[in-house]
């Protein structure tokens, strides 16, 4: 009995403490992006003469004629549809190879070292100096583009997935080994659960890069199916400045929407248990 | 009846590869039923005795027996593992060892109510204070039901009280289970409060200067500390450390 009383009390009082806690983290954002955007009209209304405000166009406007013209909006969305899918099959692809090599690393000292040069040459890569070559080889579609958000998301995955599965600490493994575990189940059991709080944090950034990869792809390749890098191109060439600042803030946003996925995707996994977290 | 070896140590030595002599010519036998307590200061190499009973190391002189097949290992630290809850993490050694999932469940219950965790089988290691880290670590080892009990230094760090209760519970398991137990400490009072006998360790090399047996009777009171007769052998046990230790 007590103990459920104690356990009511805690939750309520963590409830109040987050209500609080949540108006403590958006508000000081939230009036940052306010001033912000008072900067900016600033910028457009007092900075720029009529003459030269197509430089950057005010905030209304943008939303005007970027988001609420249906044309214009179709197309983009369009544009950030093809991004998108671009970058997430390539991150898929990520996970699955830089994970399969972590592992790999993690089970054989001499593959480890065979293997880690090259990883870190493949980071090393400018990866505008291998764009015009992807697309020589492969074509403009979807190969060529997917291959250039592996190349660059690649490493922080197999970087982080390593050192989480060797983070188990010494004890643990003596315990699997008085045990009598074998090869897998030390694998299964003890070094891939403990990986996979740095194996969220390598996908955060992975997932990021990824999204960068698919619109340097795009914009760089500028032709194949449009995604929202040939639309920047576009868009600057033709000075149109609202559909230009339009499609910024949408690959903006698709960088962030990543990112907050991963992260919450990873409280869902190892937040009730990882204790080396966040806060 | 002739009492039952379960842990034999004879003539070991120990030097690592960079030369550090660790161990010198140890030998003693811990019968089944006795509580065998190894006292001795920082760095004596108390740690590698246990660990070669464990087959974790290996000797460099000497032979040892004992039946690795089920030991119990209770660690310095709790090493629970984050991602299991109090109930998994307690299951995880009948999992490795392949018991039927019934005779598991049956094991973890009994373990998690005999170290009195009873109510915390859903809680995660991080939501434990030292001390039920350390009881949950106990009833992982009692599952496999282990005759030999090898304790690394466990309850050191722990605060005060609760290393003596955490002591009290520990001398309740041994009555109950009466199996082997080899128990490892730099506490003179832990080591005499626990134990039916108390082998002095002195450092570089390692080796055993002087064994005492303790002649209190079990069930032991927690009043037991403050015996004369428990102060006069922890005087005994204290001078003899100190004599080795220079």
């Amino acid at each position: 009995m007590e103990t459920t009383e104690a356990a009511e009390t805690t939750v309520a009082a963590r409830k109040s403490r987050m209500v609080s806690g949540v108006r403590r983290q958006v508000l000081p954002p939230f009036a940052l992006g306010i001033l912000l955007i008072g900067v900016w009209y600033f910028i457009s209304y007092v900075v720029l003469d009529a003459s030269r405000r197509f430089l950057l166009k005010p905030p209304h406007e943008v939303v005007r004629v970027g988001f609420l013209d249906g044309e214009n909006l179709a197309e983009m969305m369009a544009g950030l549809w093809s991004s998108t899918k671009v970058a997430m099959i390539g991150l898929a692809i990520s996970i699955l190879i830089g994970v399969f090599l972590a592992v790999s690393m993690s089970q054989s000292k001499i593959i480890e070292r065979a293997v880690f040069p090259y990883a870190v040459t493949l980071q090393a890569i400018p990866i505008l100096a291998i764009v015009p070559l992807l697309g020589f080889w492969f074509g403009y579609q979807l190969t060529p583009r997917v291959v250039i958000c592996v190349i660059i998301s690649i490493f922080p995955i197999i970087v982080n997935t390593l050192f989480g599965l060797l983070s188990a600490q010494r004890g643990m493994h003596d315990l699997f080994t008085l045990h009598h575990a074998s090869r897998w189940t030390r694998l299964w059991k003890l070094m891939f659960p403990a990986s996979l709080p740095a194996l969220f944090t390598g996908l955060r950034i992975a997932a990021g890069l990824s999204v960068i990869g698919a619109i340097v792809g795009d914009f760089f390749f500028g032709r194949g199916e449009i995604g929202i890098g040939q639309l920047l191109l576009r868009y600057a060439n033709r000075l149109q400045g609202e559909q230009l600042l339009a499609s910024i803030i949408v690959s903006s946003a698709l960088g962030v929407g990543v990112f907050l996925f991963f992260g919450w995707l990873q409280e869902r996994v190892t937040g009730a248990w990882d204790d080396t977290g966040a806060d | 009846m002739a009492v039952e070896t379960a842990l034999s140590f004879r003539n070991i030595s120990m030097t690592f590869p960079d030369g550090t002599h660790a161990l010198d010519d140890v030998s003693f036998d811990v019968s089944k039923g006795e509580f065998v307590t190894i006292v001795g200061p920082s760095g004596c190499g108390k740690s590698t005795i246990l660990k070669i009973a464990a087959g974790l190391l290996r000797q460099s002189a000497g032979t040892v027996d004992v039946d690795r097949e089920r030991l119990g290992y209770v660690f310095q630290d709790a090493t629970l593992l984050p991602w299991r809850t109090v109930r998994q993490n307690v299951e995880l050694l009948a999992e490795l060892h392949d018991f039927p999932p019934e005779e598991r469940r049956r094991l973890t219950a009994d373990a998690i109510a005999l170290v009195g965790l009873s109510g915390f089988e859903n809680h995660y290691p991080k939501s434990l204070s030292g001390g039920m880290r350390m009881r949950a670590s106990l009833a992982r080892t009692l599952t496999l039901k282990p005759p030999v009990f090898l304790f690394d230094e466990p309850f050191g760090a722990v605060d005060e009280i609760t290393r003596a209760r955490l002591n009290e519970e520990t001398l309740a398991l041994f009555a109950q289970e009466r199996f082997a137990g080899l128990f490892i400490t730099h506490s003179i009072a832990e080591a005499v409060f626990l134990s039916t006998r108390v082998l002095v360790m002195t450092s570089r090399p390692g080796s055993i200067v002087a064994s005492y047996d303790v002649p209190f009777d079990y069930p032991r009171s927690p009043d037991l500390r403050f015996d004369p007769a428990f102060a006069e052998l922890s005087g005994q046990v204290s001078h003899s450390l100190m004599a080795g230790h220079l």
